[in-house]
């Protein structure tokens, strides 16, 4: 069985352009829509407390909001989280209050208030200054990450490719992270992890298809650059498509059995992944094409006469 | 004959899955719910306790499974939670208050598999409930004490040198002292003065002549810093011990930050309480004169009060405080020139002016050191927590040789762990710089045990998935690759329950999802170049031998650079990210293993060396 057999290569290139514009577009789209609406960052990021509570029986929301704002916890945002008993309380950082005893002394309120005494399934509390740390933590190690991989990158194939790919892992980051804000998703410390793994993922695809066309230059000598990325990329299309659908299909299962903690990590990746595939293919390879790859920067260095090679044998 | 493998690569192959399989088994057995019982602070557990609390369980007819005696701490085994906590509260009647009682949940590993070093993994507190605390220590704090201590030694100091001044003064703001003077003649005397008592000091003249701004060089700066810290870390894991938390995790993080796990504790409240609870210290002079005998029948001498040391000798001490642990800087044991131990203090200037006046007319009398700490009794108290008790005991008394001033010695300690301990014990009453929890992460056990299912169950329906669609695009070779794929999850779980530092956490079960889910992509790689080279018109085994041969550069870059993001993400995150990258990068070595190496070993013995038309691929 095969998902595609194709005895003509595809001519993927003839469309870098309308696929160039559409990523800048959606780039751009991205860029909007974080200065407009942001990114609902999550309590890792601001600091604040989070309470998850189970109730024994089905919660009645409106009666916990009322008996927190009683308690003096009136900004509290109060949601179901996973089923109709589990209950997850938001509170924002509040200078009034000791933060760190905020957990207990909420779930001493709504066990005052209820017959039945609730569970503590969570309490989160995150000081300003950790939340803080973690957005600059987590934008370094995004940061070093590109910088390593430019360098791997260029130091294995080429500067252009690698360009490419980091352009191409740019792409990935900037759409995902801009579904996150269009969509007002929670961004917390398992989605900084998912786009971080994303990176590892789309690294990994890119490189396949940069190894097919390098291997394609070397051994299509009369071939246009761009008849050899299409041949490239067709012979890599089944393995592109393939490995996507594994990872696609347990990302699946991890969305619909993984709980509700792991939700946005199965999220950003679903969604990471469709943007990787189609970027490996289209951003990274079209951008090496626009710098100008040729077939003699692929061609490995001329092997070094060796002394006294040419000359006869002595007897 | 192409693809053909010698004997021994199977052997290595399948003698690497075994020992994986091994050390990944532990993991399949349950826990038991069980009591881990120590004695406090310089106590033993003996096998007396052990015997008698045997006997206790047995008469309260509670369903034990063991109660062993093991490095000086009794781990009792359970059948059930109800048991446990039952045998909790019998322990406690049984032992009484010298031995504190910890819940916890034992490995069931069997007595082969414990014999070669196995045991079940780490799981995160995510996954087995418990507290989790960053604390930030105060280094503001720990400055502006230094700052205040230098403002009274330089008083006495250029009092003592009969130099005049105008005033000094903390600058609390810069970490520095502003020192003003009479006379331009006397800065530069002030100057020479205070430097030759510690070198470490760093002048600079201020808005004239007149001033002189002292700070204190970077080296002193650090080394402050690293005392408020060290000084907190210690304490804190005094504290947890006697807590009686299993397995708890005191680890300092960063420059100033300290975080403490404490794996089954639900009620933050109380561990909040205990761990920001102070202990102290004091100076007093042993009542040589007392009636220790009629004390010890309750006529305790009006002046004096009833103490015992930690090996339970009673002493009679003066009710008058000499010195209290507040102006104790600093506290290290050494040797001295008899290379015998000692412990040498260090006092602010306050203090050792107070120890100086108390010591003078005291030469040859005993001073004991008396520590005072704060720790949760049996009795519970309105709030629900129990109720904090004061205990005190005499770490140490010693004879006052001379007249005592800011550095003084105690000698006559008989081990050098012993001068350590002490050392360790006047540190811990010292005032310390003040922590502030800045983060707090509490899993209920129910939501551990939750997450630990789900986990298991995403795994496994992912694994099934990919199993399923595998055997049905590539036929044989699809049955070859997901033998390589249940394989490779053996090995992550069999290394990682090797590594003693690798833990298990929620978004780590994710990275193995993601693994099984990215294993494959090796396997994609060959099997699609196989093809390719059969489409070409190679022969079947030429197909197979170039298929693993070219696949593999593109297999060993692909992977490199993932690997390259797991070691970064390893290095810059903290807590889950990190269990994350473990996996991830664990996940990526082990995969290669098994989809390039393994593979080919099965494809040989099925397929090479032979004369085939065609491959079921």
């Amino acid at each position: 069985m095969q998902v595609f057999s194709f005895t003509q290569p595809l001519n993927f290139m003839r469309l870098k352009w309308p696929a160039i514009a559409l990523s800048v577009l959606l780039i751009i789209g991205s860029l909007v829509s974080f200065a407009t609406k942001g990114i609902n960052w999550g309590l890792d990021f601001t600091g604040g407390t989070v309470i998850e509570v189970g109730f024994a029986q089905p919660a009645d929301l409106p009666a916990v909001r009322q008996t927190l704002t009683a308690a003096g916890y009136g900004d509290a945002v109060v949601q179901l989280f996973g089923t109709s008993r589990d209950v997850l309380i938001r509170v924002p950082l509040r200078t009034d209050i000791d933060q760190s005893t905020l957990g207990d002394s909420v779930i001493k309120a709504l066990n005052a208030a209820q017959a039945e005494p609730v569970t503590m399934r969570r309490i989160e509390f995150v000081g300003p200054s950790v939340g803080q740390e973690l957005k600059e933590d987590g934008g370094l190690a995004m940061l070093v990450a590109l910088i390593g991989i430019l360098l791997y990158v260029t130091m294995r194939f080429e500067w252009r490719l690698s360009v490419g790919a980091v352009a191409a892992l740019f792409h990935d980051v900037t759409l995902t992270m801009g579904l996150f804000s269009v969509l007002q998703l929670e961004f917390d410390l398992t989605v900084l992890a998912a786009i971080l793994a994303l990176i590892g993922y789309s690294i990994n695809d890119t490189i396949v298809v940069f190894d097919r066309i390098r291997e394609c230059f070397r051994k299509l000598r009369d071939t246009s650059v761009d008849d050899t990325i299409n041949d490239a990329i067709t012979a890599t299309l089944n393995r592109t498509v393939i490995t996507s659908l594994t990872t696609v299909l347990v990302l699946v299962v991890l969305f619909y059995m993984g709980g509700a903690l792991i939700h946005g990590f199965a999220t950003a990746l679903l969604f990471g992944i469709a943007i990787g595939t189609y970027s490996s293919v289209y951003v990274a390879s079209a951008i090496a094409e626009i710098l100008g790859i040729s077939r003699e920067d692929m061609l490995p260095p001329p092997p070094i006469e060796k002394e006294g090679e040419n000359t006869d044998a002595l007897l | 004959m192409l693809n053909q493998n010698p004997l021994w690569r199977y052997l290595v192959v399948i003698s690497v899955l075994l020992v994986a399989l091994l050390y990944a088994l532990p993991n399949l057995y349950p826990e038991d719910p069980a009591l881990n019982i120590s004695a406090t602070r310089g106590g033993v557990v003996s096998e007396q306790a052990r015997t008698e609390l045997a006997q206790s369980f047995a008469a309260a007819n509670i369903g034990v499974k063991s109660v062993e005696l093991n490095d000086g701490q009794i781990l009792a085994r359970f059948s059930s939670t109800e048991d446990q906590l039952q045998a909790r509260e019998i322990a406690a009647q049984t032992l009484g208050a010298n031995y504190v009682t910890a819940l916890n949940l034992a490995p069931a590993t069997p007595d082969w598999l414990t014999a070669i070093g196995a045991s079940p993994m780490n799981l995160g507190l995510d996954l087995r409930g418990g507290v989790h605390f960053l604390m930030a220590v105060d280094m503001k704090a720990a400055l502006d004490k230094n700052v205040n201590d230098m403002v009274q030694t330089f008083r006495a100091d250029l009092r003592e040198d009969k130099i005049r001044y105008r005033s000094v003064q903390p600058d609390l703001a810069n970490s520095r002292v502003i020192l003003t003077l009479r006379e331009a003649a006397d800065a530069v005397a002030a100057e020479a003065a205070l430097k030759q008592r510690d070198r470490e000091l760093v002048f600079s003249q201020g808005s004239d002549e007149l001033t002189l701004l002292v700070g204190i060089s970077e080296i002193r700066l650090k080394e402050i810093r690293e005392y408020a810290l060290e000084q907190n870390i210690t304490i804190i894991r005094n504290r947890v011990n006697e807590i009686g938390v299993a397995e708890p995790l005191v680890q300092r993080q960063g420059a100033d930050r300290i975080v403490v796990q404490l794996p089954g504790v639900q009620d933050t409240a109380t561990a909040k309480e205990i761990l920001g609870a102070t202990a102290s210290l004091e100076f007093r002079l042993v009542d040589e004169e007392g009636d220790l005998a009629a004390a010890l029948e309750g006529r305790v001498p009006p002046n004096a009060e009833l103490y015992y040391t930690r090996d339970g000798r009673p002493l009679l001490l003066e009710k008058r405080i000499m010195l209290t642990g507040e102006h104790i800087t600093g506290a290290n044991s050494a040797f001295d020139e008899y290379s015998r131990p000692q412990v040498s203090i260090k006092l602010d200037a306050k203090g050792g002016n107070m120890l100086s006046a108390a010591t003078r007319d005291s030469i040859g009398r005993r001073m004991a050191s008396v520590f005072i700490e704060y720790k949760p009794g049996t009795e519970i108290g309105a709030d629900g927590n129990p109720v904090l008790i004061k205990q005190q005991e005499v770490i140490n008394d010693a004879t006052i040789q001379a007249r005592l001033g800011r550095d003084f010695r105690i000698t006559g300690i008989d081990s050098p762990g012993e001068a350590q301990n002490l050392a360790t014990l006047l540190r811990a009453g010292a005032l310390i710089a003040p922590i502030q929890i800045i983060e707090e992460r509490t899993i209920g056990p129910s939501l551990g045990k939750e997450n630990i299912d789900l986990g298991v169950t995403a795994i496994q329906w992912g694994m099934v998935a990919v199993l399923v669609f595998m055997v049905i695009y590539y036929k044989a070779f699809g049955m070859v690759a997901n033998v390589a794929l249940v394989a490779n999850l053996v090995l992550i779980v069999g290394v990682m329950s090797m590594i003693p530092g690798a833990t298990l956490t929620l978004p780590g079960m994710a990275g193995i999802v993601l693994t099984v889910g990215m294993a494959v992509d090796a396997n994609v790689l060959i099997f699609e170049r196989i093809r390719e080279e059969l489409a070409e018109g190679r022969s079947v085994q030429q197909a197979i031998h170039q298929g693993y041969d070219r696949a593999f550069a593109t297999i060993a870059d692909s992977n490199i650079t993932t690997l390259l993001v797991a070691l970064i993400l390893f290095g810059i995150g903290t807590g889950p990210v990190k269990g994350f990258a473990v996996t991830l990068a664990i996940g990526i070595l082990t995969s290669i293993f098994t989809a390039v190496v393994g593979t080919r070993l099965l494809v040989n013995l099925f397929w090479g060396g032979r004369r085939l038309q065609s491959l079921p691929i």
